[in-house]
């Protein structure tokens, strides 16, 4: 187990350049996952770590070691891949030792390593048979299991459950968890799934075309995400942001077609100023007349069961933002008027040139 | 094409790929070269001193009616032994293609000519046709046909077509087959839901799909026309009667071995060469453009 | 086959067993040539049925030749077409996975060159090149030798590209993962890319084998001893006249045997063998 330094690192593939400085320093026995976009470099940078891939700029230590020139058998580190990287023709066993028969570890050793890692994965079973007679989920955990039995100083998982279905993944998912609980190893997670950032991570980086565009707990990264990004790709729906400007002395958002948003704090030091005003769809409450900050004429509603999800529109005839509700209960009316109400804890303001959050 | 993972070593791979370097260098382009370098010299008799010529090889070539005459039944030769051999392995192909039962005995028994060499099987043929004694001629004669490919050069022409087909079928017919077997499907009912019977089918769906392979074959075929059926030659005809079956390739040996003609050979080779390239790279950027699409 | 039409159904039958008699006639006749005696097929015409000279025919050839024709005994060709045969395959599959390996799997300069290098040679046949590569052999001492049988053969790239189609379709995160295991690259080329290969070099050694053994012209050039000939041209070597002058059912019972492997080769291992040349070509 140890810490891992990423300082201001830079990756460059010829002139494109797809890290653009990053650092962090990730604590001994913290799951750090990194979230993002398709194309916003969280691969590279796991791979870099990883040494798959060359270091164009910064460094990166593990432990105290920098770690930049060093082959990846040498970093004693483990990966996972997404598509599990299992030797076809070898047995479950085979590929779990493989590592390990290279290192010269002797037979004894290699053997109660592998028994000790099959158990935990619940493998043991499976040990003589070759990957094609394994399914999505197995295979994911033999994967899971070649990296366990080398005993690293870190894990890296490189979206490793993309290719199961829902089903599996929630499964996987907790096992995951519980894996970590027991072994305790520094763990880096690159996904693009953010329920699977929120769940697994103590700590996530929001990744965005090779910057981190915000890095922190996931209550955190929720609450006061920093960007318009970090905000829109937290959360489903996404978090309305509804573009204005502040008027009446900062009590209300002036909007489109003539809308005039209610501010449950009045923001006096903004006033005049364009923002984007944020609320999370989950943070809208059908209000007590005279309590109403905004009033949506709806689209359309999807009945979730435990929940309904309301898109609508603000302003007379629909002209004004677009913003979605999402209601604890079943609302019964398919069209009208929608009276909501929110708190001033769950108000955001952004920039709308820098997307950066505005504080109070 | 690139794999994205690489190996680095400033040694290895230069060890792996010197044995297959080494024999190419000194079994393929040195042999090569020497091939173009003797095409600009002429031997005197006795084989020890030879004099550079520049193009003069070349222009006796061109000059030379009988190199001429080769090269039009090599035309001959090659184009009936392409498309007959395509056509009646595509017929094969298609049939096979339609039956269910039986088909594996079918296959098998239809591949297996391609074990057969060349050269054995122009002794086959041959043995069939032999002017005296053989099955077919018999037959023939019964028929009235004068037949007696020793004397005649059309009748040798036959031969060696016939021969060099019946060995190429296996070959066409697997390609084909394949071919045949890659067209999903569902294309072949949606035309039939559209009103198309086989017939048509065959003829606005399946031709034009199978065009890459046709294309692919025919070139094969061809190269293995210049090439390939020398055995089928030497082992029957000798390029005889009077030169009635002498393909470009035959005389490249008969000039170079037996009538110690270098220069001449040399020449020979160097245009044969060239027309291998050419079909060659003519058959890539094809076979390019059909992986685009 | 979409609707039912049970004409075509037939015709396409009929087709089909015209189609495998007329591949078959060739060889059931020279095979009932082989069991005859030579007077037997002098008639005309000759007779259809299998005679009962099978294992004279056969003993004759095999240790003592013709009498009109050359009297190299058949056993000993066999022997030499099949070692040439084994040869070819055996050379070819090693030196190519090596170079293959190092193309795919390196960057290193050059690396462009040499595979244009390689791939030139498929562009021509050993046809096209004899008299010089005659010289070559000549002048290295390789006339009537193994090595100068095989060593021209070897020299073309249709196993390094076979090798190289098949790797591109090995996964990168393999050899990724065998990287964070800790091998260097022969290593991952012994345990995962030399094992995961073995259907290739299967139908590799199929389609050689036969190239190989139906070897004619090369062979006819640079053997001129009689302990080196191998099957194929062998057989030629026997037909010394016109048609009454040769002895056909020795003939025949050569080209039997001359057959034979090959064919058991492509009937044992079919399968294989289409995939190999399906592959092969593309």
């Amino acid at each position: 187990m140890a810490a891992v330094s990423i300082r201001n690192v830079f990756k460059s593939f010829g002139a494109v350049k797809v890290i653009q400085g990053i650092s962090m320093d990730i604590k001994d026995g913290e799951f750090v996952v990194m979230v993002g976009p398709s194309g916003c470099g969280k691969s590279t940078l796991l791979r870099m770590i990883a040494g798959l891939e060359t270091i164009t700029g910064g460094e990166i230590a593990i432990g105290e070691r920098v770690v930049n020139d060093l082959e990846p058998k040498d970093r004693n580190i483990a990966m996972v891949f997404q598509n599990y990287a299992l030797y076809p023709h070898m047995s479950v066993y085979d590929n779990m030792a493989y590592g390990l028969r290279i290192r010269g570890r002797s037979k004894a050793d290699i053997e109660a390593r592998v028994q000790k890692a099959a158990a935990i994965l619940e493998l043991s079973k499976f040990l003589g048979r070759k990957p094609r007679e394994l399914s999505g989920g197995q295979r994911q955990r033999v994967a899971m299991g070649r990296a366990i039995v080398r005993e690293p100083l870190v894990f890296l998982f490189d979206e490793p459950l993309s290719n199961l279905d829902a089903k599996l993944r929630v499964q996987m998912r907790s096992e995951l968890q519980s894996l970590h609980q027991r072994l305790g190893t520094t763990t880096l997670y690159v996904t693009h799934d953010q329920v699977e950032a929120m769940t697994l991570a103590h700590r996530m980086m929001v990744m965005n075309a090779g910057r981190a565009e915000q890095i922190g707990a996931p209550l955190e990264v929720y609450s006061k995400p920093a960007t318009t990004f970090v905000a829109g790709f937290i959360g489903s729906p996404p978090m309305n942001l509804i573009p204005g400007r502040v008027a009446d002395g900062g009590k209300a958002l002036a909007a489109d077609g003539d809308v005039r948003l209610r501010l449950p704090e009045p923001r006096p030091a903004f006033e005049g100023r364009n923002v984007l005003l944020g609320v999370r769809p989950e943070h809208l409450e059908i209000s007590e007349p005279g309590a109403t900050l905004l009033e949506p004429d709806i689209d359309f509603i999807e009945l979730l069961g435990s929940d309904s999800l309301v898109y609508g529109h603000l302003g007379a005839d629909k002209s004004g933002p677009r913003m979605a509700a999402r209601l604890h209960t079943s609302v019964v009316a398919k069209e009208g008027r929608l009276p909501l109400r929110f708190s001033a804890e769950h108000m955001h303001l952004f920039d709308p040139e820098s997307g950066k959050r505005l504080e109070a | 094409m690139e794999k994205r993972v690489t190996f680095r070593s400033a040694w290895l791979p230069y060890v792996l790929v010197a044995p297959q370097l080494a024999i190419t260098v000194v079994f393929f382009f040195w042999p090569a070269s020497q091939a173009v370098w003797f095409s600009f010299q002429l031997q005197d008799a006795f084989g020890i001193a030879s004099e550079f010529v520049g193009l003069e090889n070349f222009k006796a070539l061109f000059a030379d009616p009988h190199y001429l005459q080769s090269f039009k039944t090599t035309a001959v030769f090659s184009l009936a032994v392409a498309t007959s051999g395509i056509a009646i392995s595509l017929l094969l192909a298609t049939m096979a293609d339609r039956v269910i039962r039986g088909a594996l005995a079918y296959k098998t028994v239809l591949i297996w000519p391609y074990a057969v060499a060349p050269a054995v099987a122009g002794v086959l043929w041959a043995f069939l046709f032999a002017p005296s004694i053989g099955i077919i001629t018999y037959v023939l004669k019964g028929m009235g046909v004068d037949w007696n490919w020793i004397i005649q050069g059309d009748q040798a022409m036959l031969l060696v077509i016939i021969a060099s087909v019946w060995k190429q079928i296996s070959y066409n017919f697997l390609f084909f087959l394949a071919g045949l077997q890659s067209i999903p499907k569902s294309l072949i009912e949606a035309a039939a839901i559209d009103g198309a019977g086989p017939s048509r089918r065959f003829w606005t769906i399946v031709i034009p799909l199978l065009s890459p392979t046709t294309f692919f074959l025919l070139v094969v075929n061809i190269v293995y026309a210049f090439f390939e059926t020398f055995g089928v030659i030497d082992a029957t005809t000798q390029g005889g009667p009077a030169g009635a079956t002498q393909i470009l390739v035959y005389k490249v040996y008969y000039d170079g071995v037996k009538a110690a003609d270098i220069g001449g050979s040399s020449a020979q080779s160097v245009i044969l060469m060239f027309i291998v390239i050419a079909l060659t790279a003519v058959q890539f950027r094809f076979i390019e453009r059909k992986v685009q699409y | 086959m979409v609707e039912k039409r049970p004409l075509l159904d037939l015709f396409a039958h009929a087709v089909l067993v015209l189609g495998a008699i007329v591949v078959a006639f060739p060889i059931y006749v020279t095979f009932v040539a082989s069991t005859r005696t030579f007077e037997e097929i002098m008639q005309v015409p000759m007779p259809l049925l299998p005679g009962e000279h099978f294992l004279e025919n056969y003993a004759q050839v095999l240790f003592a030749g013709t009498t009109t024709g050359s009297r190299a005994a058949v056993w000993n060709m066999l022997l030499n077409s099949t070692i040439m045969a084994l040869i070819v395959p055996l050379g070819k599959i090693s030196i190519s996975i090596l170079s293959s390996f190092a193309i795919v799997y390196f960057r290193f300069p050059l690396r462009n060159f040499f595979f244009w290098m390689i791939f030139v040679t498929l562009m021509l046949p050993v046809e096209v090149r004899i008299i010089p590569t005659f010289q070559v052999i000549s002048n290295l001492g390789m006339l009537n030798t193994f090595a100068g049988l095989t060593l021209p053969l070897i020299a073309s790239a249709t196993a390094t590209f076979l090798f190289r189609q098949y790797f591109m379709t090995i996964p990168d995160e393999l050899a990724e993962a065998a990287r964070m295991d800790g091998a260097g690259p022969m290593r991952f080329f012994w345990d995962v890319v030399l094992p995961l290969s073995k259907t290739t070099m299967a139908a590799l050694f199929v389609i050689q084998f036969i190239y190989g053994w139906n070897q004619y012209l090369w062979p006819l050039l640079i053997t001129s001893d009689e302990s080196m000939y191998t099957t194929v041209i062998g057989i030629k070597r026997m037909i010394v006249g016109g048609d009454a002058a040769n002895e056909w059912n020795l003939i025949m019972a050569t080209a039997m045997l001359a057959m034979l492997p090959p064919a058991l080769v492509v009937l044992l291992m079919q399968r294989w063998f289409v995939k190999g040349l399906v592959e092969t070509e593309k």
